[in-house]
Formats: C-alpha cells, structure tokens, sequence
C-alpha cells in the first residue's frame, strides 16, 4: 500500500513539474502577446490623459508652410490640407473616441447588466416580460439603432454615447441572465437559504459576485465595440463636430482627399483599429483565464 | 411543436419590434414639419394644417392605431420629402443590398469555416497562426476603413475594380469583400473554438477507437458538431451584415436600403429611417426563424426533442 502511495506520489510530482514546464512555455509565448496589447492600451489612454506631451504640436495649428505633406521625420502621419500635424490630431483626437468607447461600455453594461440580473434573479413573469422586450431590442441591428438614436437626437458627445450605449444593452442582459441563473442553482445558494439568509442579502453576497466575470470580460471586448460603432457613428456625419476631431470624423474627412494623400485616413484607422485588436487581445486572455478548459490550449 | 412554437414567437417579436420603431421615434424629440417647411417663412397656420394633414395633431392612441394598422397593410408611410411611398423606395432599393448582403456572407461563411476547421485541426501550426490573425484583424477593423484601403489598393494603383458604382459584378468584388472580411473574422474564431471543444470530448476517442480514420472522424463527426453554433453565427450576422451596408455603401456610394437610411436621417425624413429600420428588423428575424428550422436538419437533438 505504502509502495504504491509513494510511486503515485512520485508519479503526481513529475507530472506536475511537467504541466508546469507547459504552462510556463505558454505562458511566455501569448503572454508577450498580451503584454504588447496592454502597452498599446496604455499608450493610446496616456494620449487621451495628457495629450500635449505626447503630440509635438497643437492639433489646431495651421503650419502654412507645409500643407499636404507626405509622412516624414518632422510629421510622422504627414499633414492635411489646412496643415495641421495629423499625429497631434490623432493623438488629441483618442480623447473623445477613447470617451465615446468607455462611457457607453459602463451605461450600457450597468444598465444591461442590470437588467440581466433582475431578470434572472427574479424570475418567473418579470423574467419572461424582460426577456421577451430583451429579443425585441436585438431585432434591430446595433449599428441602426444606434444611428436612429444618434440621428434622432443630434450631434453630441453624450448623445452619441448614448445611442452606443443602448445599442449593446440586450447582449449584456442576456449573459447577465444566463450567469446568474446558472449561480442560482449551486449548492452554495441552495445551503444560504437553508441558513435563513434573506433573498437580498443571498443576491448581494452571493450571486452577484460570482456573477460578474463573463459581464466584465464582454465590457472589456464591449470597449472595442464601442469605438467601432461610436467611429461608425462619426464617419456618417453624426459625429460632434468640435475643433479637434475624433479619429471616426477625421477619417471621414480625410476622404475626400483619398487620391492626394492618403495619409489623412489612414493613420486614424490605424489607431481604431490598434486600439480596437489589443482590447480584443486582452478580452480573449481574461476570458480564457476564466475557462480553466481553454486555458490549457 | 418546435416549428409553430419558433413561428409564433417570431411573430410576436415582429410585432414588438413595429410598437419599438414607432417608440423610438415617437418619443425622440424632432418634429417632421421643420423638415418640410421652411421655418423662415411657415405661418403658424401652415404648420398647424400640414400637423393635420399628417395627423400629428392626434393624441398618441390615434396615431399609433393608424400606424400599427397601416403597416399591416403594408403602407410604410410616404417619404416627407418627395412623397413618395417608403414601401417602394426601399422595394427599389433592396435588390442591391440584397446582393451585396448574399455575397459579402458567402465571402464570410466559405473562408470562415474552412480557415476555423483547418485552424483547429492543424492546431498550433502556420495555419492557426494565419486563422487567428485574420480572425483577430476581421474583427477589430472599422469597414470604413479597411474598405477605403480596398480602394486605394485595388483601385486607385491596381486598378483591378471600381471604387464606386452600383452596376456589374466588378463593382460588387471590393464592398462585399470589406463586409465579409468582418463575418469571416467572428466565424473563425468562432468555428475554431467550437471544434478544439469538440476535438477534447471523450467521444472522439471512442471513434477512433472504433478504427474510424482521423478523416472521417474529423470532417464527418466533428465538424458537423461545429457547425451548429457556426450556423447559429451567420443568421446573427445576416443581419448585422445587412445593417453594415449603411456603412459601406457610403463608403463605395453604392445604391441601396443602407444609403437611403443614411441619407434620410441626414434629412430627418423619419418615415424613411423607420420603414428601413423595421424592414432589416424583419429580414433579420426571419433569417433567424430560419437558422432555428435548420437545426432540426444539421443536430438529430433537436428533432427528438420536441
């Protein structure tokens, strides 16, 4: 008996070096990958934080001399027609679009993860009138709900960040619900009740904590979606028409000048979608982190 | 049971999705007078006998019963700057959305499934890395970008396709080719991890026990495990793809119901943004009612179950 505890306890031990030499490997390999997303979140959000120490000049400032230049070493996205130095317009302009993608992610996601929860804590009748209303908000298309809002309610910031907002409010609510009907029937819960705890304080305590991850991880994809609707929302013209421009309007307008220099919308694409690939990059590793079947992929 | 129970409720999602649309635009602020009338010149007068003629005047359970029950009917209402019914706009211009909507998930579903299976199959390998980037990429590129780079590329210097236009398959290669690249990305990665899921089920050792070869095991019994949510995936992204070609057909000034939406909003022609709206809604649910029957095709569950 003690013979074979031992060979087994051997066996266990070599294994788990083994696993461990495995996950280490892996571990370098994505985990560059993923520490080159952060870096690119973390720049793009500094630019937004203290945009004049990164850009080397005024968004606003006309530079006579060089109008319509080619990328180079004194402008490194080249310049526009009015002049103006495109990376200082790309860097001052991730302040609103960085704005627009996280305030839609928290009202859409509080709000849709609300809803979610109620839904799915509750259930019974409220469950199936919210669901049902749930189905209907998914019928229509983000991208053209958001334009109805946007368009409805005209051009501004908040405006914007609302229509995104509500656009991605049913997909929230729907993994909200799933994950907290799916907490509701352990054991755990199941055991609290039995101790007397009160529906409330079960809810609180309980489901609602371990019921957050896959919400947290769709909002941090969500941030991503955001921006592409938000910039979608911009480059149709319902965009806020400020003196710096945010990456969706720029773009749009550096259209127009498609055959002379392509320079002026190109490099606002390039930030989205940098932005866009690393928060996608991040969103795939926390939720691999959280599926203990993935993670050994 | 499970195909008039699936029918029903996708007629009942039809008909909130009809109270929704009047909804949103019935309690937006905006007035469809000051979009007809010029407000320098419009007495007061004017403005109250144009309220009446479209019966906006009315309390709000008049109008909405009018509405409901025109749509029925199937009068969308009439464009408020040309007059002309918002039924046959969108009947004229859905053909070359329909398209472009047809060929851009074709692009999507072909290069989705093969690179996700091969992807998941060769895993680790050159192709996985190739099915990840593009997954990756298709899924974080604004279409009004990528579709302007498509324009620079190949027409501009290549001068393979036109930039623009509506006519002829050549002009059909570069819009549909921006929208799909979108729908190729989320179904690689979705396909992808759908079959790795599938590949680590005990079930699969037991068919290769029973001697099945790897090709069998992998195209006939895996695969076909994956395509249900992949089947799942390309209904939901009809009508998101259907909805992106208010994006794209701006960018390659193509004719369809997504430029006209654009256009009207700019316009602030509601009845035109709501017709299209609920027209899309409808498409999409009826894709999905689709989707749904399918499975009872693809997954033998499903048939036993109801």
């Amino acid at each position: 008996m003690r013979e074979a505890a031992t060979a087994s306890t051997i066996w266990q031990k070599q294994r788990g070096r083994r696993l461990a030499a495995i996950r280490f490997r892996r571990f370098t390999a994505s985990n560059l990958f993923v520490l080159g997303a952060v870096t690119v979140v973390l720049f793009i959000v500094a630019c937004a934080i203290v945009p004049s120490i990164i850009a080397p000049y005024s968004p606003t400032e006309m530079l006579t001399d060089s109008i319509m230049q080619p990328p180079s070493a004194a402008h490194l996205f080249g310049t526009d027609y009015f002049g103006r130095d495109i990376f200082s317009v790309v860097v001052y302009g991730s302040r609103d679009s960085l704005f627009i993608g996280f305030a839609s992610v928290i009202v859409g996601g509080l709000a849709g993860g609300a809803i979610g929860a109620l839904s799915g804590y509750a259930g019974g009748w409220l469950d199936a009138v919210l669901m049902r209303c749930n189905d209907i908000l998914m019928t229509i298309p983000g991208i053209l709900l958001a334009l109805a809002i946007a368009g409805a309610l005209g051009k501004s910031l908040f405006n914007i960040v609302l229509a995104v907002a509500v656009a991605s409010i049913p997909g929230y609510a729907r993994i909200m619900r799933s994950q907290i009907i799916s907490i509701k029937g352990r054991t755990f819960i199941q055991a609290s009740q039995a101790a007397g705890a009160s529906p409330l304080h079960i809810f609180w305590k309980h489901v609602l904590p371990n019921s957050l991850s896959p919400l947290l991880v769709m909002a941090t994809i969500g941030v991503g979606t955001s921006i592409l609707t938000g910039s979608g929302l911009s480059f149709l013209g319902l965009g806020v028409l400020r003196e710096v421009p945010d990456w969706g309007t720029l773009l749009s307008q550096g259209r127009g000048y498609l055959t002379v220099a392509w320079w002026i919308c190109t490099f606002p694409g390039v930030a989205i979608t940098l932005f866009v690939l690393a928060v996608n990059i991040i969103g795939d590793r926390l939720r691999d982190q959280l599926d203990p079947k993935k993670s050994m992929r | 049971m499970f195909i008039a129970g699936r029918i029903l409720s996708s007629l009942l999602v039809i008909a909130g999705t009809l109270v929704l649309v009047f909804a949103i635009l019935y309690v937006l602020p905006g007035d469809p007078t000051d979009t007809m009338l010029d407000p320098s010149v419009a007495t007061p007068e004017m403005v109250a006998n144009l309220k009446h003629q479209l019966g906006t005047d009315q309390p709000f359970y008049i109008q909405f019963s009018r509405y409901i029950s025109d749509m029925v009917r199937g009068d969308f209402g009439n464009s408020l700057l040309n007059s002309e019914p918002v039924l046959n706009k969108i009947i004229d211009h859905f053909p070359a959305t329909l398209a472009l909507t047809a060929v851009s998930a074709l692009v999507a579903a072909v290069f989705g499934l093969v690179l996700g299976v091969l992807s998941a199959i060769h895993r680790n390998g050159p192709i996985d890395l190739i099915a990840r980037v593009v997954g990756l990429f298709g899924i974080s590129m604004p279409t009004f970008w990528s579709g302007i780079l498509l324009i620079v590329l190949f027409s501009l210097n290549l001068g393979w396709f036109p930039a623009m236009g509506s006519g002829g398959w050549k002009t059909l290669v570069l819009p549909a080719l921006t929208l799909g690249i979108v729908g190729a990305g989320f179904i690689v990665r979705m396909v992808r991890s759908s079959m790795l899921d599938i590949i680590n089920e005990h079930f699969m050792l037991t068919l290769r026990a029973k001697g099945l070869s790897e090709r069998i095991v992998m195209y006939k019994h895996a695969l076909r495990n994956a395509l249900i949510p992949a089947v799942t995936m390309v209904g939901m992204l009809i009508g998101e793809m259907l909805a992106g070609t208010v994006v794209i057909e701006t960018v390659f000034s193509r004719q369809g119901i997504g430029r006209i939406m654009s256009d009207a909003l700019m316009a602030k022609d509601l009845p035109v943004v709501q017709g299209v709206i609920f027209f899309t809604a409808l498409i999409y649910v009826i894709v999905n009612l689709l989707v749904d029957l399918s499975y009872t095709v693809i997954d033998p569950r499903v048939r036993r179950s109801t």
